[in-house]
């Protein structure tokens, strides 16, 4: 009899423990091929087409405009979405208001639309016979097919990140320490660059890192209102995208991987800031 | 250093929940003052309203002559003390304590040697160069007194700053925040769910209850004198006891408790007896009742007796007055100081005696 209840109460039998093997071995194929089979192509491919192909992809014109342009959006687009995003963020936690959990919700919109509509709807409202064209004709400011729509669709999709980093850990730290602060005579920007700030900069590190990301893959978008003028305004994704279409191949994949190159170094960045948050976060 | 705080008509609302009706007290020039009450009772609230982090909806706030209730939370110079400590997370002990100077633009000398003296007081010297994570819950207690204590506010503000200690810890630190105010004489405001806690620290106590003010006075006078049946249940523990008002007495069955002088006649009143206020002995008191448990609590045994009405009542007697009467056993039951209160609707009675 005691026997009998001794081997109902081991659950784990050799099956159970192949069964969790095979689970484990499937999830490793599925990452490698699914994940990293793409990146390893992409290399192989870089490195068969040899040294030159590369050094004069990277010296023409083209391709140099196309990672200037990349890096002004990219820039533009970190800045605005994280001193905003740190205030959406900071009042959605902090103030109990109407109409809070609809902004709350709306958000993440960007996460939901395809970013192709939202250059329809940048189209919509910029472009020719649009609702604001004839505000900035007036004004003679180039707003379609040139830098400004580019940046401003760019904007609307990388928005959530910084905001979705950063309210949690808004949260969890409370408003004991800023409290303390003002008790203690600092005025609210003192208390916000003082205290607030480093305690949710590892978060936002992390929200930059994303946002950089997402900023420099955009295509959809970007491919809407740019009106795609070579030399112009061809972002790196766009260059890609034309290059493969006009059969330039090769300095398709080189740029492609330098794109690839620099998600990998963010990747690490994440890994990075991710780590050091958690180690925060235990702290109280 | 010591100013007096003066509280006037406070009330606060949020939403449609009064949290805090009507509050008004003095909390005297460099005395500790301890606001009692349970949780909810609205006591955080009215620190919060003196230091400025709650807006009142109605009321007044005076520190000595300066009237505060519309200056910001920056001028009004308190130190406050947080439950949670709220140390700031990514500086050292040092940096902490230095913060309200730095915020002042204390010349940098000054700095050094105020916050080498604080860190002197609360025994943290050895620490300075810690981070908050690195110390234990009475370590950041003392480091948040300290913080408080640098600008060398007027008055001090403590919200249950014990609260999130363990018992050993709570204990000393509270003798050690005692002898501490008796050498600072800072104005002082203490928030306590704690009865012992008010007790031992505060030479005056208000008790709140459901946002309002049940009883103002000296802890002396509080545990002796309730001026209302919340306090006299509240603080201390106390056996109630349910009857009709006859003749300047509480009756319920053949008991006759006295000090109901001041109630109407036919008016359903309650008794409340502290349990070191029951006396019992074998023979000659004024009712017979039943032991029905005998549990010893050291020198003291906590006794359970059974009225002729069917009553519980809790004593507390010495060891030797019972005699060796035991469970089953019948003796003579005397109430000493019964406190008799108006009681609308005779509840069931259960009453809370704590061990």
């Amino acid at each position: 009899m005691s026997a009998a209840a001794a081997s109902s109460a081991i659950p784990i039998t050799p099956r159970g423990r192949w069964g969790k093997r095979w689970i484990l071995i499937g999830c490793l194929a599925w990452v490698g091929l699914l994940l990293l089979l793409p990146l390893v192509a992409i290399v192989i491919t870089v490195v068969r087409s040899g040294a030159e192909t590369v050094l004069d992809t990277l010296r023409a014109p083209d391709v140099l405009h196309a990672f200037l342009l990349t890096a002004q959006i990219t820039v533009v687009t970190v800045l605005v979405t994280t001193a905003f995003g740190v205030m959406v963020a900071w009042v959605l936690v902090r103030q109990r208001f109407r109409g809070r959990s609809l902004m709350n919700a709306v958000v993440d919109l960007p996460f939901a639309l395809s970013p192709v509509t939202v250059g329809l709807a940048c189209v919509i409202l910029f472009g020719p016979g649009g609702w604001f064209a004839p505000f900035f004709q007036q004004r003679g400011i180039q707003v379609i097919f040139a830098l400004p729509s580019m940046i401003l669709v760019t904007i609307f999709i990388c928005i959530p990140f910084t905001i979705r980093e950063v309210v949690p850990v808004l949260e969890e730290i409370g408003l004991d320490e800023e409290d303390a602060s003002r008790t203690l005579g600092a005025s609210v920007w003192h208390t916000f660059f003082r205290v607030t700030l480093p305690n949710i900069r590892w978060a936002l590190a992390y929200g930059i890192a994303l946002t950089t990301a997402r900023a420099i893959g955009e295509i959809g978008a970007v491919l809407i209102v740019s009106g795609l003028l070579q030399g112009k305004t061809e972002t790196a994704t766009l260059f890609i995208y034309r290059a493969y279409e006009d059969r330039q191949t090769p300095e398709a994949y080189v740029v492609a991987l330098v794109l690839a190159s620099v998600s990998v170094a963010l990747l690490l960045a994440i890994e990075l800031f991710r780590h050091h948050e958690e180690r925060e976060r235990t702290r109280a | 250093m010591s100013t007096p705080i003066v509280v006037e008509g406070l009330c606060k609302r949020f939403g449609s929940f009064d949290a805090v009706t009507d509050v008004t007290f003095t909390a005297p020039a460099g005395a500790v003052t301890a606001l009692l009450g349970p949780s909810g009772s609205g006591k955080s609230t009215v620190l919060r309203m003196i230091a400025g982090l709650e807006e009142p909806t109605a009321g007044r706030i005076f520190m000595g002559d300066e009237e505060l209730t519309v200056k910001s939370v920056q001028e009004r110079r308190v130190g406050f003390v947080f439950q949670h400590y709220a140390l700031f997370r990514h500086m050292t002990v040092q940096q902490n304590v230095e913060f309200g100077l730095r915020v002042r633009k204390a010349e940098v000398e000054q700095r050094r040697t105020r916050v080498a003296d604080l860190l002197e007081l609360v025994h943290m010297a050895p620490f300075a160069d810690r981070y908050p994570h690195q110390l234990s819950g009475g370590q950041r207690q003392r480091v948040a007194l300290a913080r408080a204590l640098a600008p060398q506010p007027s008055v001090l503000l403590l919200d249950e700053p014990f609260g999130a200690l363990d018992a050993k810890v709570r204990q000393d630190l509270r003798r050690w925040l005692d002898e501490l105010h008796r050498e600072l004489g800072v104005t002082s405001l203490l928030v306590t769910h704690d009865q012992e806690e008010a007790m031992e620290l505060a030479n005056q106590i208000v008790v709140m209850h459901e946002g309002r003010v049940e009883q103002v006075g000296s802890p002396g006078a509080i545990y002796d004198d309730p001026a209302t049946p919340f306090v006299a249940g509240f603080v201390g523990s106390a056996n109630v006891l349910h009857g009709e008002v006859v003749d300047g007495h509480v009756h319920l069955g053949s008991m006759r408790i006295p000090g109901a002088a001041h109630l109407d006649e036919g008016a359903s009143a309650a008794a409340y007896v502290r349990p070191h206020d029951v006396m019992v002995n074998r023979d000659g008191g004024d009712v017979t009742a039943v032991v029905e448990r005998v549990a010893s609590l050291g020198w003291l045994a906590r006794v359970s007796l059974r009225l002729p009405g069917g009553e519980t009542l809790v004593a507390h007697v010495p060891k030797e007055d019972l005699h060796g009467a035991g469970e089953g056993d019948e003796v003579q039951v005397d109430l000493r100081n019964p406190k008799a209160f108006f009681a609308p609707a005779p509840e069931i009675q259960v009453e809370e005696v704590a061990p």
